[in-house]
């Protein structure tokens, strides 16, 4: 449809022999915008109305039934969102856990996730070694793969007579029923200090509606499955942007610090480190936007359960609105979530704007990684 | 010293000095490449092998890959018992027509930013940098509002259309437009070609890596794609690939743990995006790294 209307204006507009001067300025404004409108119907249709309509229905109560535009739809205001906060409720109590949950998550999963990446992106730079370009790939792998089926696959590795506790098994540990098991994981450590229930100065009174005792959980043994699964799956891409960044410490710069007796500890630290620092500082917040919008893996793997400690921002937001059909909380939490997610962007794009004045800017062919090193 | 040949550049005084560290150093690098390859590839050898297995085998012997006794009766359930011909219909249809819808549009957006001069151009590329760190998680409330206002909630188009352009793919087009010359355009414009024929016909030829790119990261995306259909359709003849999976491992099977038969399915799913990984490799590894501004 849209692509008939463009043939055939360009061929109109082609067909007058005289096209240069004020005409062709005429046509590249008429074609610019042709050119441009489908990506501009899609995405204002299906990305920007959605969320003003988001935004509106985020102030009312309705409940799935009809259109949320009409007069009959109840509107609320603030209230879905005060009811997040500052209302002692169980939507304050499901969305702090939820809030909970993803802080511990992203704590673990984003150190976890670079730290791999940059070792693997060493080993697999490393000159001397052959056959890393095999060991490149099998890293990567695990990352272009479905989100969906591979959560499939860390369910059964996970399963209670699953690889995992196989593994375990082998070093004489009784592995865990891993998503049955609410247990978190600071708490557990607590225990083994003879912690097992809450002081009495943490056993209520925390912020938010939650207690001390609550926020000290730590991440739920059914929660550090996904987050091997996610660190598992992450590294892979992070490790690319890593060799790209490697690829820019001059050799010549290693050498020099070898002839001056470095160690290798001491290059790394010291010259390696602070030349990758752009490609470090990309990587962490990167996966801290990322780290906050985990979807899929808890919808598959454990739906928030066991006893909501798998519950993210967004898995919750999903179960307001489509399972209790509550669709002005859900939204609301979206927004919550919206904003989360865009002043970690804004902070990070400020940064390598920064980065980028620094240097002159590389154009696409300079992009390119080396195809094999 | 054969290690070093690889470095001609090494400075030769400091060789005799670093033999002995340089084989530890070797034996270290290997060791790790051979562990983390392991840890990175062990578990689809457990998914092919358990997909292969009777269900008491794989709850038995979960970690090792040789089924015994070798079976096919997963795979023979899953194309008899379950939807997955017709989730594999509709991941086919839905991938298609995305990735092409994708490639054209993108591509063309992306040469308007990049080439033509036209009022507001500044703007509408600022608006697609934005655009691209919308996560896509808060947009899920949103997407089933507009689908349903809009009357295509639970259809093929509501499966379909939402995902026809991504800024992203705008992005890459434009910066690949803009570092082909421009000269070779100028030429074909001043023989008298349209706008739309010298996009065509000069310039698409000239950015067949890009459109290569495109099209694998926009086959492999709808491919995966999972919150979309999760909110966009809700008839189960509708259902994609993942989406069927998600349905299948929350409970629609019935009794049993039926590893195999997910596993299986699982690895059904999986196939093509690996094998297109293994073919197109370089594409994936350079998506990685523009991946940079994408957010």
């Amino acid at each position: 449809m849209a692509t008939e209307t463009l043939t055939a204006t360009a061929t109109a507009t082609g067909s007058s022999p005289r096209r240069r001067g004020g005409g062709t300025r005429r046509d590249e404004n008429l074609a610019g915008w042709l050119f441009v409108a489908p990506v501009i119907v899609i995405l204002g249709l299906f990305l920007l109305l959605p969320i003003l309509m988001a935004l509106w229905v985020s102030l009312t109560d309705w409940n799935g039934q009809g259109s949320p535009f009409t007069g009959d739809v109840p509107f609320v205001g603030a209230r879905n969102y005060t009811q997040l906060f500052t209302e002692d409720g169980l939507a304050r109590r499901d969305f702090m856990t939820s809030i909970r949950n993803n802080i511990y998550y992203v704590a673990i999963v984003v150190p976890a996730q670079t730290v791999l990446a940059l070792g693997l992106a060493l080993v697999v730079n490393n000159r001397m070694l052959k056959g890393k370009s095999f060991f490149r790939s099998a890293f990567y792998f695990p990352s272009v793969t479905s989100s969906v089926a591979i959560s499939v696959v860390f369910l059964f590795l996970f399963a209670n007579s699953g690889a995992v506790n196989a593994l375990l098994g082998f070093v004489g540990i009784d592995g865990p029923e891993w998503f049955a098991d609410s247990r978190g994981v600071l708490h557990l450590l607590f225990g083994v200090f003879g912690v097992d229930s809450p002081p009495a100065a943490l056993a209520d009174g925390g912020p938010f509606g939650l207690s001390w005792w609550d926020w000290l959980a730590g991440p739920s043994v059914a929660m550090i499955s996904i987050i091997t699964l996610v660190v598992w799956t992450t590294s892979g891409t992070f490790m690319l942007m890593f060799l790209a960044g490697l690829q820019n410490v001059p050799v010549t710069l290693d050498e020099a610090s070898t002839l001056d007796g470095a160690s290798r500890w001491q290059r790394f630290r010291y010259v390696t480190l602070p030349m990758i620092r752009p490609t470090t500082f990309l990587v962490l917040t990167l996966g801290m936007i990322g780290s906050w919008q985990v979807f899929d893996q808890v919808y598959v793997m454990s739906q928030g359960d066991p006893a909501k400690t798998t519950l993210t921002p967004a898995y919750l937001s999903y179960r307001t609105a489509f399972r209790d059909f509550d669709y002005g909380s859900g939204a609301a939490i979206s927004f919550v979530l919206f904003l989360i997610i865009i002043v970690l962007t804004l902070i990070q794009r400020r940064a390598l704007a920064e980065r980028d004045t620094d240097r002159p800017r590389r154009g696409w062919r300079r992009r390119r990684v080396p195809e094999r090193s | 010293m054969a290690v070093l040949t690889d470095r001609p550049a090494a400075v030769p005084a400091r060789r005799q000095h670093r033999a002995a560290r340089t084989l530890a150093t070797r034996f270290l690098g290997y060791a790790t490449l051979v562990f983390f390859g392991l840890v990175f590839l062990y578990p689809f050898v457990i998914q092919i092998g358990n997909a292969l297995k009777t269900e008491p085998d794989a709850a038995a012997n979960p970690l090792s890959p040789f089924p015994d006794p070798l079976t096919l009766a997963g795979f023979e359930r899953i194309f008899a018992g379950t939807n997955f011909p017709l989730w594999l219909g509709n991941s086919l249809l839905v991938t298609v027509l995305v990735t092409l819808g994708r490639v054209f549009f993108d591509s063309l957006a992306g040469y308007a930013l990049a080439r033509l001069r036209f009022r507001g151009r500044s703007g509408l590329f600022a608006a697609v940098i934005a655009v691209m760190a919308v996560p896509g998680v808060v947009l899920l409330i949103p997407k089933f509002l507009v689908l349903n206002q809009l009357g295509i909630y639970n259809s093929y188009a509501g499966l379909v259309v939402p995902l026809l352009a991504d800024a992203a793919g705008v992005f890459i087009m434009k910066q690949f437009f803009e570092s082909i010359p421009v000269s070779v355009e100028e030429a074909a414009r001043i023989d008298g070609a349209s706008i739309f024929r010298t996009f065509w016909s000069v310039v698409l030829p000239m950015a067949k890596p890009a459109l290569i790119t495109l099209t694998i990261l926009s086959f492999q995306g709808s491919w995966n794609e999972f919150p979309h259909s999760l909110v966009s359709v809700q008839d189960p003849d509708l259902f994609t690939l993942p989406r069927g999976l998600a349905d299948l491992v929350s409970g629609s099977l019935g009794k049993g743990t039926q590893y195999p038969l997910k596993l299986g399915a699982a690895l059904l799913a999986t196939i093509p995006v690996a094998i297109i990984f293994v073919v197109f490799q370089r594409y994936f590894v350079r998506d990685a790294n523009d991946g940079s501004d994408k957010g």
